[in-house]
């Protein structure tokens, strides 16, 4: 492929963004245009990786490789597979979404489209970089953005709030930058070959205990990041503060970068600890799940409720994923997306419930569906999707994770089960609350219904949860290839780790107990 | 006895000659100009940065030693070389309307700033203790009269004194120190005390350990690594900005240049000693520099712990003692000029005659007055705290690859989690720029053409070594010989 897609779809928000920089500020219309248009551009650029992507191999495709800092064996290296393939989708989908969504912002204009934009260039980065120092700094560039995002156009706590999202994040992400460069030098003695080339790493044999330690970098990393359940306090503290599309960028982009780390990085490159830590990690994700379900059930703010649903339904994704199977894993990326589609967009109706009565207590609503039919209407859709209701999004992405987890773990299985009948009690308690009821509160009786451009807004959402929901085999036939290919080298190298293991056991214990022959064998 | 003259090699000290013509020169030509004209001496001053500049680029090549030894040109010290006058020429630059403006612009400013860079090189290229001891004085006495250059002023007065007073002690511990190992050893000559310390054991030699340990404490003190960093804050606060910005810039790289010559090139057979003690050191130096800013109002005395927290940083390269090391030191050095003096570029562009604008409150709302400052600010701010893609980074990704490949993986984590503590202080400085309505009227900027060209600079290599660093990685890379 000689037309450089992720590249250009990459970096042209961020062209827009410096394009910009030089227009005046009074001019607050163009302004909106111009990242309106640069954001449909990325997307329009990116839609060929959908149509054009090879089913039949686990390789990454649209591969761009250009030496950056050759002296460290750094390159600019990017790439797509059928993992982070719908990842980039969705990434370029929402950030165009959101900015249609940012369309009444009227403080700062400009300075916000430019975050926007400069965020989305981070956020794409993050998912095809192949190389491990452009990962990481992709992986550092976008909290820039999002931190202004929050701290400028925020609620009230918004400086603490945003503060605390950066400091937590990068205080997991150091650790992983120590982690990345021992990597570097392992795999540098091992092949006498600098480099970061994620490709070549996963070649590498790394020892059982540094492993560990790697992996546990790695793990605070992207466990800060999905957030898992203990490490999620700074997650409803940035949605609540957040203006409504960086609430929705959050939710729908930022936490996947934390899964799909570990898709990623943390499963083929240390599969021999992975496993070892499967109980920790499913324990903290069924916490999560339950924990953020019954969280969420007792929140007043409807933000915030939507916020420790996250938490909730991250925990499956984080199931799904180390339970080591297709079905699980498969369902995993499913529901990165779907979580990022209906949360999104809960979280985008919940703005325009915001815009209006500038309120989001729950019991300040009550009885809208009878002043706003359509608003209810794709309420509905989105609670249901959300919920995981059959035909819809988010059940594909359950019931696989699901079916998944049954096959390695019947306990794990059931307790995360009771998630998805919470998941029902808070939203439909919710829904109930906020549309249904009497019509009490005067002030809700003159609220509008949806105009042209939040119609736009929700409708390519609804379309796409039912598509997902009734025909997933397009998204799902693209992630075949690459997962098996990802399951069967974190199982080949894993068996490879255990038999070594096995051979070291058998040699001291014929060391104990057979001295002599353990020399001949050595000889 | 027989004397001998040694052969004279003009051409090695040839930008050391040419910054003493320079501070001459400005000193003579000082005579002349009327007091609102002085603006010309800087001129005068450039051009002899750059013609040393220029003078600078012929050497890198070979690694010539001249005057018996005690002299040396190598890569290493022709890196360094650039620094102190790319640093050098960005101070002057920012100096030209901020002494104007406090009312010191008097013709011995710039004939001290280019002394002291003389002092600087002299430094980087000695190969011998004594000849390290001159540069690092006519560096010093320098520094001493140019931190009380608003003499009108008790703070810079007392800055001055303070830092005479305490200068003075260190460089008495660290000539006790050359005189020790001079004992010991029978000769001040680096290369010779490698060759010595080779070929006897030095572990057991209280002298030697004495020696070097004193060697610690002066040098510790230049570069301001706790617990010898007590008068930096202050002296920082008081000097005039501009000094301070090249206190903490040209001098602290001279001084680290020395270090590391020392201990990497005469002292390897202690390595295990010092090692030690300066693990310790940079731990130090990086938590109590990244905690203590956390809590300073004042922004140049944030930036004046900030600058011990980067110190720390630097040190980890020398514990590495590898030749990854060197090059990151040399790479971080260079960063931190950049950055650093763009940000306190920021902090001269904000003061005004009698009204400073210090406090970080000051800042609030500056970005939406000033767009322009403000981001430059925030691209310093995001530098000094490590993000990508910028050299703050960049520098401090290497520095802890090269502690990773020296196996000190536990420095390499305590220095990323203490990058976490420093960002919550730059952090505040962008919080209070975008987060915070402004508290008062923002006067009009008063940017001279000067500035601009500081700014830009500043900015431009920020940016640059953050993207496109391999040029630059690869010389530094060249330029460590010496190990």
């Amino acid at each position: 492929m000689n037309f450089p897609i992720l590249t250009i779809a990459t970096f042209l928000p961020l062209m827009g963004a410096i394009w910009l920089l030089f227009i005046n500020k009074g001019k607050e219309e163009k302004i909106r245009r111009i990242a309106l248009v640069t954001a449909i551009g990325s997307f329009i650029i990116s839609l060929p990786l959908f149509f054009n992507f090879n089913l039949n191999t686990h390789e990454f495709q649209f591969v761009e490789k250009v030496p950056w800092i050759k002296e460290f064996g750094i390159s600019y290296y990017v790439g797509i597979d059928g993992i982070s393939l719908f990842l980039f989708l969705l990434t370029s989908f929402l950030t165009l979404i959101s900015i249609l969504a940012s369309w009444t912002i009227k403080d700062r204009i400009k300075e916000y489209m430019i975050s926007m934009l400069v965020l989305e260039t981070g956020m794409l980065g993050v998912f095809i970089s192949l190389d491990l120092f452009l990962f990481f700094v992709f992986w550092e560039v976008m909290l820039i953005p999002m931190y202004l995002l929050i701290g400028v156009w925020g609620g009230p706590r918004r400086v603490y709030a945003a503060i605390k999202f950066f400091i937590y994040t990068m205080a997991g992400s150091v650790l992983m930058l120590v982690a990345i460069i021992s990597l570097y030098f392992m795999n540098y003695k091992a092949t006498g070959e600098y480099t970061f080339d994620l490709v070549k790493i996963y070649e590498l044999d790394i020892p059982m205990g540094a492993q560990f330690w790697l992996f546990l970098a790695f793990f605070f990393a992207f466990a800060i990041k999905v957030p898992m359940f203990p490490f999620h306090t700074w997650l409803p503290d940035a949605h609540v503060e957040a203006p409504t599309a960086a609430s929705v960028i959050l939710a729908g982009v930022l936490l996947k970068m934390g899964t799909y780390g570990f898709v990623r990085f943390s499963l083929p490159l240390f599969p021999y600890a992975s496993h070892q830590f499967v109980p920790i990690i499913a324990w903290l994700a069924i916490v999560g799940i339950i924990y953020g379900a019954l969280v969420a059930m007792v929140q007043e703010d409807l933000k915030k409720l939507v916020a420790y649903s996250s938490v909730s339904h991250l925990g499956f994704v984080m199931l799904g994923i180390f339970v080591f199977n297709i079905q699980g894993m498969e369902g995993g990326i499913l529901m990165m997306v779907n979580h990022g589609l209906s949360t999104g967009a809960l979280f985008l109706l919940v703005g325009m419930l915001y815009e209006r009565r500038h309120t989001r207590m729950i019991a300040d609503f009550g009885g809208l569906t009878k002043v706003m039919p359509i608003f209810a209407v794709f309420f509905m859709i989105i609670t249901l999707s959300s919920v995981g209701l059959p035909g819809m999004n988010g059940f594909v992405g359950e019931f696989l994770v699901l079916v998944g987890t049954f096959k390695s773990n019947i306990l794990y299985a059931t307790l995360a089960t009771t998630g998805v009948i919470l998941a029902v009690c808070y939203m439909l308690w919710m829904f109930k609350r906020v549309m249904f009821n009497k019509l009490t509160n005067p002030e809700n009786q003159k609220l509008k219904d949806l105009n042209k451009r939040e119609w736009a807004i929700l409708l390519p959402i609804a379309i796409l949860v039912f598509w997902i929901g009734i025909y997933p085999k397009p998204l799902i036939s693209r992630m075949d290839a690459s997962v098996n290919h990802l399951l069967t080298q974190v199982d080949e190298k894993y068996k490879l780790t255990l038999n070594r293991l096995e051979k070291d056991k058998i040699k001291y214990a014929m060391k104990d107990e057979l001295p002599e022959l353990a020399q001949y064998q050595e000889d | 006895m027989e004397i001998t003259i040694p052969p004279f090699d003009i051409k090695s000290i040839a930008p050391i000659i040419i910054m003493t013509i320079a501070g001459i020169v400005v000193l003579m030509a000082d005579v002349f100009f009327k007091r609102a004209l002085k603006d010309k001496l800087a001129y005068l001053s450039l051009i002899g940065i750059i013609i040393a500049g220029v003078v600078t680029f012929t050497q890198i090549g070979p690694t010539v030693y001249s005057f018996s030894d005690t002299f040396v040109v190598d890569n290493y010290s022709v890196f360094f070389n650039f620094i102190f006058l790319v640093s050098t020429a960005i101070v002057i630059l920012m100096s030209v309307s901020y002494i104007k403006q406090e009312g010191i612009n008097y013709g011995e400013y710039y004939t001290l700033i280019l002394f002291a860079t003389m002092g600087m090189m002299l430094m980087a290229g000695g190969s011998d203790l004594i000849t390290i001891f001159l540069g690092l004085e006519i560096m010093s006495i320098s520094l001493y009269v140019l931190a009380g250059f608003r003499r009108n002023r008790l703070d810079s007065n007392e800055a001055s004194l303070k830092y005479f007073l305490l200068g003075a002690f260190a460089t008495g511990f660290l000539l006790y120190g050359i005189a020790m190992l001079y004992g010991a050893t029978g000769t001040t000559n680096i290369k010779e005390i490698a060759a010595f310390l080779a070929n006897n054991p030095a572990l057991s030699n209280p002298m030697i350990i004495m020696g070097s340990s004193l060697l610690i404490i002066g040098f510790g003190f230049k570069i301001a690594c706790v617990p010898f960093h007590k008068w930096t804050p202050d002296v920082y606060e008081g000097a005039p900005t501009a000094i301070t910005a090249f206190l903490s810039a040209g001098p602290k790289a001279a001084a680290f240049a020395v270090f590391f010559r020392v201990f990497l090139v005469s002292l390897p057979a202690l390595e295990p000693k010092w090692s030690m003690i300066l693990w310790v050191l940079a731990v130090l130096t990086m938590t109590v520099g990244n905690v203590v800013a956390i809590a300073q109002t004042n922004i140049k005395r944030m930036l004046a712990y900030s600058s011990i927290a980067h110190a720390g940083y630097a040190l980890i390269a020398i514990v590495a003692a590898n030749s990854l090391g060197t090059a990151s030191m040399l790479f971080y050095m260079l960063a931190y000029i950049f950055m650093n003096l763009g940000a306190f570029a920021v902090v001269i562009v904000l003061g005004r005659k009698g009204e400073e604008n210090l406090m970080i409150e000051d800042y609030n709302g500056l970005g939406y007055k000033h767009p322009l400052l403000a981001i430059t600010m925030s691209i310093f701010m995001f530098s000094l705290a490590g993000i990508p893609p910028l050299a703050g980074f960049v520098g401090k990704f290497y520095i802890f690859s090269a502690a990773i490949k020296s196996g000190y993986v536990v420095l390499a984590v305590i220095g990323v989690l203490n990058s976490v503590v420093a960002v919550y202080y730059y952090l505040r400085v962008t919080v209070a720029m975008y987060m915070k309505p402004p508290e008062r009227e923002f006067a009009p900027l008063s940017l001279s053409p000067y500035m601009i060209v500081a700014l830009i600079i500043s900015i431009w290599g920020t940016i640059h070594l953050g993207i496109f660093p391999a040029r630059i990685i690869e010389f530094a890379q060249k330029s460590t010989l010496l190990y």
